[in-house]
């Protein structure tokens, strides 16, 4: 009797164990909205790492990660209510971020303030790590605004040799960071000017008046800067008024089906990301693909890594902060801080080889010198530089 | 070459939000109601159509005639579901029950048509242009306005010449005394919101090649068209067409001028002050109240 009930609880117990034994990590990003491809590719990237640090024996002596998403549907209040419920509720070890800037803003206050370490892996605005918390809990696998409106100028001048920038940016908090980068950024390149600003809405259909008016102050290049649909729409405006001008990219038009929103003109627009599947892979990059392949049926090869970036960033990511927690040798969120902080040794990941990723003052992974160049050749991909 | 491009900007975009405002009007007009989620019947256009031609591969012309008719029956679905029982109970709800029928279609197509903004292709419309004046002129651009304005001429012949547009006018003078002249009123009342269900459509898929299609493409627009009807004198065919063009020609040229960020503010700020000045709407006239 005795035996039976003993069997009884560990029946019961055995699973509520295992659960509790699991380390948690969250995972606030767009899953559905006009950014949803966004958060699958990030899902994506993020699914094959756990399941890689699981099978190679999970982290902190053999407990295996449990990935907990929530959807933000790209707002920023659906972003914080997530990001509460993921450390109250769920109480996760650190947390990842999406695509949308103004949502991971809203998200740095709370993750400083509950000392739970968030990682951006794909918004790019400034201040989400180079932000007012002391300590910092944010860190990103990611490329940073200040430093891409640096290389788009730079690039605009040097492959098309555009001299007059005018500016098209989303009217959000993102592209008031990038518009803060890129003034700063003219300032420091004397080769190119920025002559005009444009602003634009998420529903705006059409974007005529506002390159008619850049057009007119002698723009030889647009630097653009917004997610797939409205970008798709200054495309199509672009295309009707019949002005041929180079267009060079944040990279928030590849977070969606950009080549079929945008039409015959998709691959005009020559823009950013960390890192291309296309062309000779590293070991992490031929792993990866193959494990993208096994996993995801509908990925036949890299032509159907939609979002690039959101996998490849997520996927360098969750490697990185394993081996954070892992070093802090528990799932205390200022432990962990510390040890991303002192991360020692070095990680072959798929961007790059990571040595010595953040310090207490750099808690961005990436530089200018790990951005490529791309343009869409129908729907892939295809580094241009 | 700034304000050329933007009066072509806004008389598409102004005869787009005509023709879903006279959606508000047709309906208005016989039975005192209207559809106030006629965005998102537009959005159904606009969803069917892409669904037909692109998904399931449908030569374009039955695609567009396909989802025209369906957008007509949702017409005639709004009416007998989310206005006529509130009607013939003397009640005002149909106001939010069509709003609230409008979100539950907004819902059923995020589930099934997806959550990606989808493209339609290229075709002729936005393949083809010609130059005016130096400038670039597409021929989308065109037929739009065209579009919008063939459909008010043809509804304004409609309700003036033939006999059963004035039957449907006479309902809303007296739907009693019509119905004793012989006017089936539920029936002029369906076919009321059919026709402003077609104007959705059509709205709907010219709009679609300009745009992206997703489950809340219409939302704004709806409200845009409804501001235009009241603007134009919600009982007046030709001044909600033509409060439609000057909505699209004001926004463009405040775009152009000033910026887009001051668009919405300073366009929807114009309503309500024309509204202040002519409440009945810029070609509107008061309805004679019997006392």
């Amino acid at each position: 009797m005795l035996l039976t009930a003993a069997c009884l609880g560990m029946v019961v117990l055995g699973p509520v164990a295992q659960a509790a034994d699991t380390v948690k990590i969250g995972h606030v990003a767009a899953l559905s909205g006009p950014s949803a491809q966004s958060g699958e590719s990030i899902t994506r990237g993020l699914t094959i790492a756990i399941d890689e640090i699981n099978a190679a024996g999970g982290i902190l002596g053999g407990r295996q990660i449990e990935l907990i998403q929530r959807d933000d549907e790209s707002k920023p209040p659906k972003g914080v209510i997530a990001a509460r419920e993921l450390i109250f509720k769920e109480k996760v070890a650190a947390f990842l971020g999406g695509i949308d800037s103004p949502v991971s803003l809203a998200i740095v206050p709370l993750a400083n303030k509950e000392k739970v370490p968030f990682m951006g892996v794909w918004a790019a605005a400034t201040p989400i790590t180079r932000n007012k918390g002391n300590p910092n809990y944010v860190f990103r696998v990611s490329a940073v605004d200040a430093l891409v409106d640096i290389k788009l100028l730079k690039y605009a001048n040097q492959k098309f040799g555009a001299t007059k920038a005018g500016l098209m940016l989303i009217n959000n908090p993102w592209g008031e960071s990038n518009e803060k980068g890129l003034v700063a950024a003219d300032q420091d390149n004397a080769s190119i000017e920025i002559v005009g600003i444009e602003k634009f809405e998420n529903n705006d259909v059409d974007m005529v008046p506002q390159l008619t008016r850049l057009q007119q102050a002698g723009a030889d290049v647009i630097v653009l800067v917004v997610n797939a649909p409205p970008g798709a729409q200054m495309m199509k405006s672009r295309e009707r008024m019949g002005w041929d001008v180079p267009v060079v990219s944040h990279w928030g038009i590849s977070g969606g089906r950009f080549p079929e929103l945008a039409g015959p003109t998709a691959g005009d627009a020559h823009f950013v990301q960390t890192y291309s599947f296309f062309g000779e892979q590293g070991a992490a990059g031929t792993r990866l693909i193959e494990a993208l392949k096994s996993k995801f049926p509908a990925i036949k090869g890299p032509e159907d890594i939609f979002s690039p970036v959101g996998t490849a960033n997520a996927y360098d990511a969750m490697h990185l902060l394993a081996r954070g927690i892992d070093a802090a040798g528990s799932t205390d969120g200022e432990a962990i801080r510390v040890a991303l902080e002192n991360l020692d040794g070095s990680y072959e990941g798929l961007i790059k080889t990571y040595t010595k990723p953040f310090s207490a003052d750099n808690h961005d992974a990436l530089g200018p010198d790990d951005y490529i160049m791309v343009r869409y050749v129908g729907n892939t991909i295809t580094p241009v530089e | 070459m700034l304000i050329p491009s933007a009066l072509i900007t806004g008389f598409g975009l102004g005869s787009m939000y005509g023709l879903l405002a006279l959606g508000f009007y047709v309906t208005y007009s016989v039975s005192n109601t209207v559809n106030f989620a006629q965005g998102s019947t537009m959005m159904l256009g606009a969803v069917l159509c892409f669904s037909f031609w692109v998904t399931l591969g449908w030569p374009v012309w039955i695609a567009v005639a396909v989802a025209l008719v369906l957008c007509a029956v949702w017409g005639v679905i709004v009416e007998r579901i989310a206005v006529r029982p509130f009607v013939l109970r003397g009640s005002s709800a149909w106001l939010m029950a069509t709003v609230a029928l409008g979100i539950v279609l907004e819902n059923v197509v995020l589930f099934t048509f997806g959550k990606d903004p989808r493209g339609m292709p290229p075709s002729v419309l936005t393949s083809s242009s010609f130059f005016l004046g130096g400038l670039k002129i597409q021929l989308l651009q065109v037929v739009i306005p065209i579009v919008g304005l063939s459909v008010a001429l043809g509804l304004y012949l409609f309700s003036r010449r033939t006999r059963y547009g004035k039957a449907l006018l006479a309902v809303v003078q007296n739907p009693d005394a019509a119905q004793l002249m012989g006017i089936n009123v539920a029936a002029a009342v369906l076919v009321a919101f059919a026709i402003s269900g077609l104007f959705a459509g059509v709205a709907g898929i010219l709009i679609a090649p300009l745009f992206t299609i997703s489950s809340t493409m219409g939302t704004l627009f709806g409200i845009k068209a409804f501001a235009v009807a009241i603007l134009g004198g919600i009982n007046n065919a030709w001044g909600v067409m033509l409060a439609g063009l000057i909505y699209g020609l004001a926004e463009a040229l405040i775009t152009a001028l000033l910026g887009s960020i001051y668009t919405q503010i300073l366009t929807f700020a114009l309503v309500i002050l024309a509204l202040a000045i002519r409440p009945h709407g810029l070609f509107g006239r008061a309805a004679a109240q019997k006392v």
